[in-house]
């Protein structure tokens, strides 16, 4: 099986977020880097239906080049190659420009198998393998938490989560996209040889010209929503903070809770 | 120009959820705001009665397209009855509740439109006729405010609790028949059942008192520093999803939205920094506390004390201040 994967690179959120100078996005300065949550548990899902099928997994990313890192990550976990989208006009798109961009790359690969994260941690659309699978033509289910190849490879039987604790089951015919939920493998670690090989491996680079795509179909200029500004909260109606040593803090928020909120 | 806005309401069985009652809602507040009407739009099989239900709210219409292909959910067939109804009548604005359903269909529905599409909106401000959008980035530590570009319809998710079903205007709207060529759209999957997700051994609906984990208590060896302080309070132990997701607790204590729904006495979220898709699990209960080394962590937007902190030493030291408290 050829499986392709869309792997994100977020900020990692932990850190202290300032807006940036234009107001639009956060400083990224000082902010460091990860690999998609949902994306990791894709990529291990693809990485096992590879090894199982003999089969091989492409990693793709689209964004600047820092995501070249996350790319070599990927590598060393056992992706064979990876695609860099990382030309300007890629750039700064909603999930309809981002996933025309990806889509256009991932139409050459001849796959039978894409699979995405279902949710990006930064922008979180929950769009852009959906909009993949829409450029490609293609069936897709998002959300999935469970994925199981008939024998003929010709079929994917798929959980997807519901509201509520609930699961649909259904038959998708391949190709087909997945949009992978967090928690359905254990993703595993990068071993030592595999981060060696990995230097190797090739990153190619294509850009829009390269996939026939109209640069003003992509990134900020092709999507359809403009981002005015971010913001954080409003402060002032959140919660009673309450100060002081560990201890101190502890003793408090007890008698708080008798005395105040009559809970306990 | 007066505006044409759409709320595509969702269904199960002919029961109506909460979420489309308060997209309604939204439609309603929309419509005042631009000067417009807003119409229903319901899709599914034998909905005549969840359609005279809907047509007691004060719309325009509400526009049925009741068929035997739409009594189970496909994004093929729910997609394209949309596309063919939205680029027949060409509303400006189309409301969606924020489901996993909608989020399932709604993307590949503004592809085929060339629509503009804004995911998981919790309020929206009209600025000089235009409309601006305010939605959760970076799990929900800050808002972007953003706004559509271009022409074409606008195609909107609005997130859980946005906007309140309780403020939904009563009236009574004429009921249409959303005639579609229901042969011409084919299932893009083939449902083979719908199941229970986790087997519910843990009932965390009816615990007085709920300490939840998050992914802040680092590992599974931390869990019973939690336990304890479960215990003191003669509570049960809950957890966001990545503490399930790693294995450190069973799929079973899960709150959120694919999790359970509590509303306990007392909340104790620690390590939890406040997803929506968390809060959505948790905020109606009576009393939150907030446990987090991040001061900038949403859920203290949501808690009523919060303590800002280590929970490896707050924890234990909230424990310790319960036995001393019960002793004295
Ligand atoms: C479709 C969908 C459905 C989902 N369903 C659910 C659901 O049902 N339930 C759910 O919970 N999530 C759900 N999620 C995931 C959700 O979006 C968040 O990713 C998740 O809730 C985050 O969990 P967390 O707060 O434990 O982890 P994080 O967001 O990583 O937060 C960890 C927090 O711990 C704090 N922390 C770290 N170390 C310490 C320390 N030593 N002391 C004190 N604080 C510390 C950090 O400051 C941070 O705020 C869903 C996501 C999607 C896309
Ligand atoms: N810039 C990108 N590069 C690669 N994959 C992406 C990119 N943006 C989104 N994706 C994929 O699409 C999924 C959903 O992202 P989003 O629609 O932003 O929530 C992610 O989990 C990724 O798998």
């Amino acid at each position: 099986m050829r499986i392709a994967v869309c792997i994100k690179q977020v900020p990692d959120i932990e850190a202290r977020l300032r807006v940036s100078g234009d107001g639009t996005w956060i400083d990224e300065e000082d902010l460091s880097f990860v690999i998609n949550e949902s994306d990791g548990y894709a990529l291990e899902e693809a990485l096992q239906i590879a090894e199982r099928t003999s089969g091989e997994v492409v990693v793709f990313s689209l964004g600047p080049e820092r995501v070249r890192e996350a790319l070599r990550k990927a590598l060393a976990l056992g992706a064979a190659r990876a695609v860099h989208l990382k030309d300007p006009a890629f750039l700064g798109g909603d999930s309809l420009s981002t996933g025309r961009a990806l889509a256009g790359a991932l139409a050459a690969g001849d796959f039978d198998l894409v699979l995405t994260g279902s949710q990006s941690d930064d922008v979180g659309f929950g769009s852009t393998g959906t909009v993949i699978a829409g450029e490609l033509g293609w069936p897709h289910a998002w959300l999935v938490m469970g994925v199981e190849l008939d024998e003929a490879n010709k079929k994917v039987k798929v959980t997807r989560e519901m509201e509520a604790g609930m699961n649909e089951i259904s038959n998708l015919d391949l190709p087909a996209v997945l949009e992978i939920q967090a928690g359905l493998n254990k993703p595993r670690y990068a071993s030592l040889k595999g981060i060696m090989q990995a230097k190797k491996k090739e990153i190619s680079e294509p850009g829009p010209g390269d996939l026939g795509l109209a640069p003003e179909s992509l990134g900020e200029t092709g999507a359809k929503i403009e981002v005015l500004s971010v913001a954080f909260p409003e402060a002032g109606k959140g919660a009673q903070i309450i100060d002081g040593d560990a201890e101190t803090a502890a003793r408090t928020l007890v008698e708080k809770l008798q005395k105040e909120a009559r809970i306990l | 120009m007066s505006a044409k806005i759409w709320i595509v309401l969702q269904q199960r069985d002919g029961k109506i959820q909460k979420m489309s009652w308060e997209a309604v809602r939204a439609g309603q507040a929309l419509a005042a705001d631009l000067g417009g009407t807003a119409e229903a739009v319901l899709l599914g099989s034998g909905m005549e009665e969840a359609g005279n239900e809907v047509g007691q709210c004060s719309l325009g219409s509400v526009h049925v397209a009741d068929d035997e292909s739409l009594a189970v959910y496909t994004p093929g067939r729910f997609a394209r009855a949309l596309e063919a109804a939205i680029a027949t009548a060409q509303p400006d604005y189309v409301l969606f509740p924020h489901t996993y359903q909608t989020v399932d269909f709604l993307p590949g529905l503004a592809q085929s439109l060339d629509a503009a599409l804004v995911p998981e909106a919790v309020s929206f401000e009209t600025v000089d006729g235009s409309v601006v959008w305010q939605r959760p980035v970076l799990g929900g530590k800050m808002f972007a405010s953003v706004r559509a570009k271009g022409p074409g319809p606008v195609l909107v998710s609005l997130q859980s609790g946005a906007f309140s079903a309780d403020e939904l205007e009563k009236g009574s709207a004429p009921i249409e028949t959303l005639s579609l060529d229901f042969a011409a759209m084919s299932a893009d999957r083939e449902i083979l059942r719908i199941e229970e997700a986790i087997a519910g051994e843990v009932d965390l609906s009816q615990a007085p008192v709920i300490v939840s984990v998050g992914r802040g208590v680092g590992d599974a060896e931390k869990i019973p520093i939690m336990q304890e302080l479960a215990d003191a309070l003669g509570g049960e132990l809950g957890a966001s999803r990545p503490v399930i997701d790693s294995g450190w607790l069973p799929r079973d204590r899960q709150i959120g939205s694919s999790g359970q729904t509590v509303t306990p006495k007392l909340y104790v979220a620690a390590g939890i920094s406040g997803a929506i898709q968390h809060l959505v699990g948790m905020k109606g209960s009576q009393v939150i506390v907030a446990i987090n080394k991040d001061a900038g962590a949403p859920i203290f937007n949501v808690a009523h004390y919060g303590i800002v902190g280590d929970l490896h030493e707050v924890v234990p030291a909230v424990t310790a201040a319960l036995k001393e408290a019960s002793e004295s």
